[in-house]
């Protein structure tokens, strides 16, 4: 199976003297959705903000595909293809579609140090076949996010995930706040990862959610990994246990 | 046609050039054709540059989620300190850098104190309000320094036909400016932070960098703006500019700019200044009691605030093809 995608190993953070994350060793493979569940506090979203580089661990180390990394910054975890996606923010709502799928990484006509003018013509071409991949229908890539509902948005960040090529989705509670309806439409779009070969980790409080869409699911409490076992293998009652 | 209302809708700097229009007129009326003569109409657009320089620097940072009230002070200070390089010899060149360079300093301790302790940047620049304030007046040392009469103050002040030179650096700097917010990727940073910080920090854009250029980018222009002023009327007083602050940020609020951040246009901004240059003009010569100038002005930034988010509203509802 070769070396997993992404790994963490001994890893320990510290919160103003909570110790959030105990000796937490995690991984996960190439192609598969891991489903990550836990109460609030339990470590879920420092585990995550490590491996997305929002944070750095104070203790342990990050391996991608068998390669020790030091990822300091969000920049450098998108460079090594890990992008997240979190609940409600990870959208501008007020840009356009077009603007917000190439914030930070928008494609230049011409270029000095870095700044330069920025080739719109083809950010607003790309982001219609972006959004067109994950089978979201939008009128225009002129619309202002702030316009769209709840789950077109997550959608929107998931084409953009898709559209960079990344190797692994992070989605942090991307159905929290929104109706049932919109909640269907972002796990289609999860369960649509698959098919595209994407690897994704899934956080959620909703056990129904993770069983629906993944793999393998992964329970943390009080900062450590208390469950990790094949979705096949095991069911919600089982899991719940552990929480 | 829905199409189009909702772009204007969508566009509140539109309102600002509609209500522009209709007050010209009006004050065309009420002033018995003086307000739009050839005199009058000049010294509008002397004043202009002036506020409109401020109104775009505040625009800027505004979209970008920050505050600078501390632009008045600024706006004194930076002709202050060119003034007295140049009485103490150097040559007008460097000391209109460092008029600038005292700016861009003020901003960039204005940026530094609100990012490094996290407070907001309306009591850090109200506090710089004061400071600068104060440091303009000492170092003047109580009289104000003479300008030197052979330095070229006239690169701002010479007259080209209808036009003063100063009309065509704010022109410039205007172009300048909405070409940075809305064709480069720094415009893109700009309102990305502004608009939903969490959002573009997770996406690489640097925050801190954005909004510290920001606030530097508004002291100068505010530093700039003030020595344009003191090279028009040749004597740099202490107390000039105060009250400018609020003009900046009404003009900028009255041209559309968000009070959240992430949205504003340099266009709205000139309006929005424009618009108050016009109040005050067309007041006075319709025999207005020049205090109503105020109450005005007061009356036009609550207007704009509850248009502009009906505005937003009603644009929101109306769903075109989806």
């Amino acid at each position: 199976m070769g070396a997993p995608l992404i790994e963490g190993r001994g890893l320990h953070k510290w919160y103003s003297g909570v110790h959030a994350l105990k000796n937490v060793d995690f991984r996960v493979d190439k192609g598969e959705v891991v489903g990550l569940v836990g109460d609030n506090g339990a470590g879920k979203t420092t585990l995550i903000k490590i491996l997305s580089g929002v944070h750095p661990p104070d203790g342990g180390d990050v391996y991608v595909e068998g390669q020790r990394v030091d990822i300091r910054t969000p920049k450098e975890a998108m460079r090594l293809g890990i992008e997240t996606i979190y609940q409600t923010n990870s959208m501008v709502p007020t840009m356009s579609i077009a603007r917000n799928l190439f914030i930070g990484r928008e494609p230049l006509t011409a270029s000095l140090l870095g700044f330069g003018f920025m080739d719109q013509a083809r950010m607003r071409r790309e982001s219609v076949n972006a959004i067109a991949d994950v089978d979201l229908h939008l009128r225009s890539p002129d619309a202002l996010v702030g316009e769209l509902s709840g789950g077109q948005r997550q959608g929107v960040a998931i084409a953009r995930a898709m559209h960079f090529k990344s190797k692994l989705l992070i989605l942090d509670e991307p159905t929290n706040h929104l109706s049932v309806k919109e909640t269907n439409k972002v796990i289609g779009f999860i369960k649509a990862l698959k098919s595209q070969a994407v690897t994704g980790i899934f956080i959620s409080h909703n056990m129904y959610h993770v069983f629906q869409s993944c793999d393998r699911v992964v329970a943390m409490a009080r900062g450590e990994i208390v469950y990790d076992r094949p979705i096949g293998e095991t069911s919600i009652e089982e899991v719940q246990e552990f929480l | 046609m829905r199409r189009l209302f909702k772009i204007y809708l969508d566009k509140p700097e539109l309102a600002g050039v509609v209500l522009l229009i209709a007050l010209t007129i009006v004050f065309e009326f009420t002033s018995k054709g003086v307000f739009l003569s050839y005199e009058n109409m000049r010294g509008v657009r002397g004043l202009l540059p002036e506020m409109g320089l401020v109104a775009m620097g505040v625009t800027i940072l505004m979209i970008a989620g920050e505050f600078d009230i501390s632009v008045g002070s600024v706006f004194a200070m930076a002709p202050m300190v060119m003034a007295i390089a140049l009485v103490a010899g150097i040559s007008f060149a460097f000391a209109v850098l460092f008029g600038l360079a005292a700016a861009a300093g003020v901003g960039i301790v204005n940026g530094i104190v609100t990012l490094r302790f996290a407070i907001p940047s309306f009591i850090t620049t109200l506090g710089m309000l004061f400071v600068a304030r104060s440091i303009t007046v000492v170092i003047s040392g109580g009289f104000p320094p003479v300008l030197p009469l052979d330095i070229p103050a006239y690169v701002f002040t010479h007259f080209v036909g209808l036009i003063r030179l100063s009309m065509f650096w704010f022109a410039g700097i205007a172009v300048a400016l909405a070409a940075l917010l809305s064709l480069t990727n720094f415009g893109n940073w700009i309102k990305a932070t502004g608009g939903q910080i969490d959002a573009a920090a997770a996406l690489g854009v640097p925050t801190g960098a954005v909004k510290m250029i920001c606030f530097a980018l508004c002291a100068v222009l505010a530093g700039f703006a003030g020595i344009i002023q003191v090279l028009r009327l040749g004597s740099p007083l202490p107390s000039l500019g105060e009250g400018l602050e609020l003009q900046a940020v009404a003009a900028a609020v009255i041209g559309g700019t968000s009070l959240y951040g992430g949205v504003g246009t340099v266009l709205g901004a000139i309006v929005g200044a424009l618009l108050i240059r016009v109040i005050d003009n067309g007041l006075v010569l319709s025999h207005v009691d020049a205090n109503w100038f105020k109450f005005a002005i007061g009356a036009l930034l609550i207007l704009a605030v509850v248009g502009n988010s009906w505005l937003r509203r009603t644009s929101r509802r109306i769903k075109l093809e989806t």
